[in-house]
């Protein structure tokens, strides 16, 4: 018999573009609609805009192996990841599934504010499908890795966003199901959270589970993936090991280049203090551009929302090349003057913006990440990957040889020539 | 971690086919029993939560109905002197008070039920009907508790329960299947227009008025009886009055009516429900 832990077959999934702009419909609009299709004596049923979020899409996993899933936003990702886990129907197409799915959509989906974390354990488990004996055999497992037993009996209202995100986290990993689904889990949280998340994930895969994993971290897929699915247009791409296609991905131009927006549902728990809104790259005059010419200063400029006051907080940029080496990184408060007039920054939308000068990058594609923190206190926010963008060489120094230079950096220096 | 007990895939486990589905589709009561623990979760969470963070907690269940008793006695019953049967009028209102408690708790739950749970909806699979399913039956512990105050009543009053007591839980059954059938019809049409938020009060004051809770069905002329009868509410009002106090003739008839109407309400709810269940995460 053939093995496989899931077979899609030509799959599929409409949507009513009404459907997915509006929402919902009034019962007013229903009822006039077809008050105005039967006076024009049109009998046939209403036809509606239609979009194919996913179209085609054929793939056969093995059980044991872990798929990564890439795309940009709207590229059908999410919508297949829903359709695996049974929320929502194809319109065309099939899947053949052989065991028990567990999803991990969106950490802590179900948590009731007012339960206590114990009565959370046993509620969210039971939403993500464990028998509660089962829930109990790992009861102890759970509040061990949430780091939260001493708050167990309080309501999870109290909780920091931090105690909150890794008590769903925990629930969600002990959940053994032979395919497991994950979208995205890892953009929120700190940074020593986001290094147990991966660990635990790792684990999973060597059990011998199948992972589907979801992700824009691309630093996450090469180090979680073997197998990777690139996605665009609601149409499968390219299937290959997963280095060669997030290599294809960043540098086709399917991937986010230039901004990088993040939508609520992507960044879930309501309740954190610190949430990205968007990164972008941008020319002098404020566009957003994923080409640079290297003659011109570009901006680099983080938004992002504040829930409550935060003090000491500091948002970085690293720069670093498609490759993977790092060029550097810089906080907005490494300036004396500004880290002492910015000792605590208000709740509400603030912005971020670093300008690299003219003349300073060699041309290529690089990668620019985020992150948020406070010194020896606690991360916010990390993504190493947030965007990509080029730089092409526009008069650069020594445009005169055209040869490539090595390095990622092309910075036009002072050079002195005297007789010695 | 080990996966010592955990069921390592072989042969022979759970094949799932995802496809789309066509037309009426049936209940699949299997995948809803597969859930069952979760519906008691759900209840559980009903219960635990309603009263939290509130001064008064678990007494809300009571001082409800009997508040609404007072004032129906002394406006209906004392001051209007509606007929109710020849038994005091308290008594009279709040028999029939504690079924529409659970009826209007369970609509109104159920039919915001869906909307009010659009996160998981939209992440997680489960069967839907575990949603309504277990809003309606969270409200049998308000029940219970309600009750406990018909008891001293009947104390009271001097009541002692008749031989049909027996017949109480047929009629609780009949209130369930009442409630969930007319919420799985609501719930469903909320996730795709709102507007059913807003009839759902509406709905709930109608019926209230259709149903022999101030005054005695008898006073409905004879030739309405049967159209009367089709409110399953009835049946199960005048059986409660029937099988705690005595009153009247055992209303079989009627309860038959009531039953039938009950069922055809409650299997067109839960087809219509399975129908529509497919587009709920995209729609809601």
């Amino acid at each position: 018999m053939n093995q496989y832990a899931v077979r899609a077959t030509d799959l599929g999934k409409q949507y009513r573009i009404g459907e997915m702009v509006s929402g919902y419909q009034t019962l007013r609009d229903t009822i006039a609609d077809g008050f105005s299709r039967l006076k024009r004596l049109d009998l046939t049923r209403q036809t509606y805009e239609t979009i194919w979020a996913l179209k085609d899409v054929s793939f056969e996993v093995p059980p044991g192996r872990t798929m990564g899933i890439i795309g940009k936003n709207g590229a059908g990702k999410t919508t297949l990841l829903k359709i695996l886990s049974r929320v929502t129907e194809p319109t065309s197409g099939k899947v053949e599934i052989q065991g028990r799915v567990g999803s991990l959509l969106e950490v802590g989906t179900g948590f009731h504010p007012e339960l206590t974390g114990r009565e959370n354990i046993y509620l969210n488990g039971a939403i993500l499908g464990m028998k509660r004996a089962e829930i109990g055999r790992r009861f102890d497992e759970i509040v061990d890795f949430s780091e939260v037993e001493d708050f167990i009996d309080t309501p999870v209202k109290r909780y920091s966003s931090g105690m909150y995100l890794r008590l769903a986290f925990a629930v969600a990993a002990h959940l053994e199901p032979e395919i497991l689904l994950v979208d995205e889990v890892l953009a929120v949280g700190d940074a020593e959270f986001q290094r147990k998340c991966l660990g635990k994930m790792s684990d999973v895969a060597e059990e011998g589970r199948t992972v589907f994993f979801v992700s824009h971290n691309m630093g996450a897929i090469l180090r979680l993936t073997e197998e990777t699915i690139v996605i665009d247009g609601g149409k499968m791409v390219m299937r290959a090991p997963t280095p060669e296609a997030v290599d294809f991905y960043m540098t086709s131009g399917l991937s986010q280049s230039g901004e990088r927006v993040w939508y609520a549902d992507e960044t879930s728990a309501s309740n954190a203090t610190f949430t990205p809104l968007a990164i972008r790259v941008q020319n002098q005059k404020g566009e957003v551009m994923g080409q640079i010419p290297s003659n011109q200063p570009f901006y680099a400029e983080i938004e992002y929302e504040l829930s409550q006051p935060v003090t000491g907080l500091r948002i970085g940029i690293y720069l670093s090349t498609s490759h993977g080496e790092q060029i550097f990184t810089s906080f907005d408060l490494d300036d004396n003057e500004a880290f002492e007039n910015n000792p605590v920054r208000h709740a509400g939308r603030h912005r971020s913006r670093c300008k690299i000068p003219a003349n300073y990058l060699n041309d290529g594609r690089y990668v620019l990440g985020m992150n948020a923190s406070v010194y020896r206190i606690r991360s916010y926010f990390t993504d190493e990957h947030a965007i990509t963008f080029t730089v092409d060489a526009v008069d650069v120094p020594g445009s005169h040889w055209p040869e490539r230079r090595r390095g990622p950096l092309r910075p036009a220096l002072e050079w002195e020539l005297s007789d010695a | 971690m080990t996966t010592a007990d955990h069921e390592l895939p072989q042969e022979g486990k759970d094949i799932t086919l995802i496809r789309p589905s066509r037309g009426w589709v049936s209940l699949n009561l299997r995948d809803l029993w597969r859930y069952r623990e979760l519906i008691y979760f759900f209840i559980w969470r009903d219960v635990k939560v309603r009263y939290k963070q509130t001064l008064l907690g678990a007494a809300w269940a009571i001082i409800q109905p009997v508040f609404t008793m007072v004032v129906f006695s002394i406006f209906f019953g004392n001051l209007a002197k509606i007929p109710s049967d020849d038994i005091p009028y308290p008594i009279f209102s709040y028999t029939a008070l504690l079924p529409w408690g659970l009826f209007e708790a369970g609509i109104s739950k159920a039919g915001n039920s869906l909307v009010a749970s659009r996160s998981l909806i939209t992440k997680i699979y489960f069967p839907r009907l575990v949603i309504p399913l277990a809003s309606v039956i969270a409200g049998l512990v308000d029940f219970a508790l309600a009750f406990i105050v018909l008891i001293g009543m009947m104390f009271y009053y001097g009541f002692s329960p008749t031989s049909s007591i027996w017949l109480l839980p047929l009629l609780l059954l009949l209130t369930l299947m009442t409630a969930l059938g007319t919420g799985l019809w609501l719930s469903a049409l909320n996730v795709a227009y709102r507007d059913v938020g807003y009839v759902i009060p509406f709905i709930i004051r109608l019926w209230f008025f259709l149903t022999p809770i101030t005054y005695s069905a008898s006073i409905v002329p004879e030739a309405f009886q049967k159209l009367y009868a089709l409110n399953p509410m009835t049946g199960v009002v005048q059986g409660f009055r029937w099988a705690l106090l005595g009153v009247g003739s055992p209303p079989s008839e009627l309860l038959l009516a009531s039953s039938i109407a009950a069922l055809i309400l409650l299997v067109t709810g839960a087809l219509y429900f399975r129908r529509m269940e497919r587009t709920f995460a995209d729609v809601v």
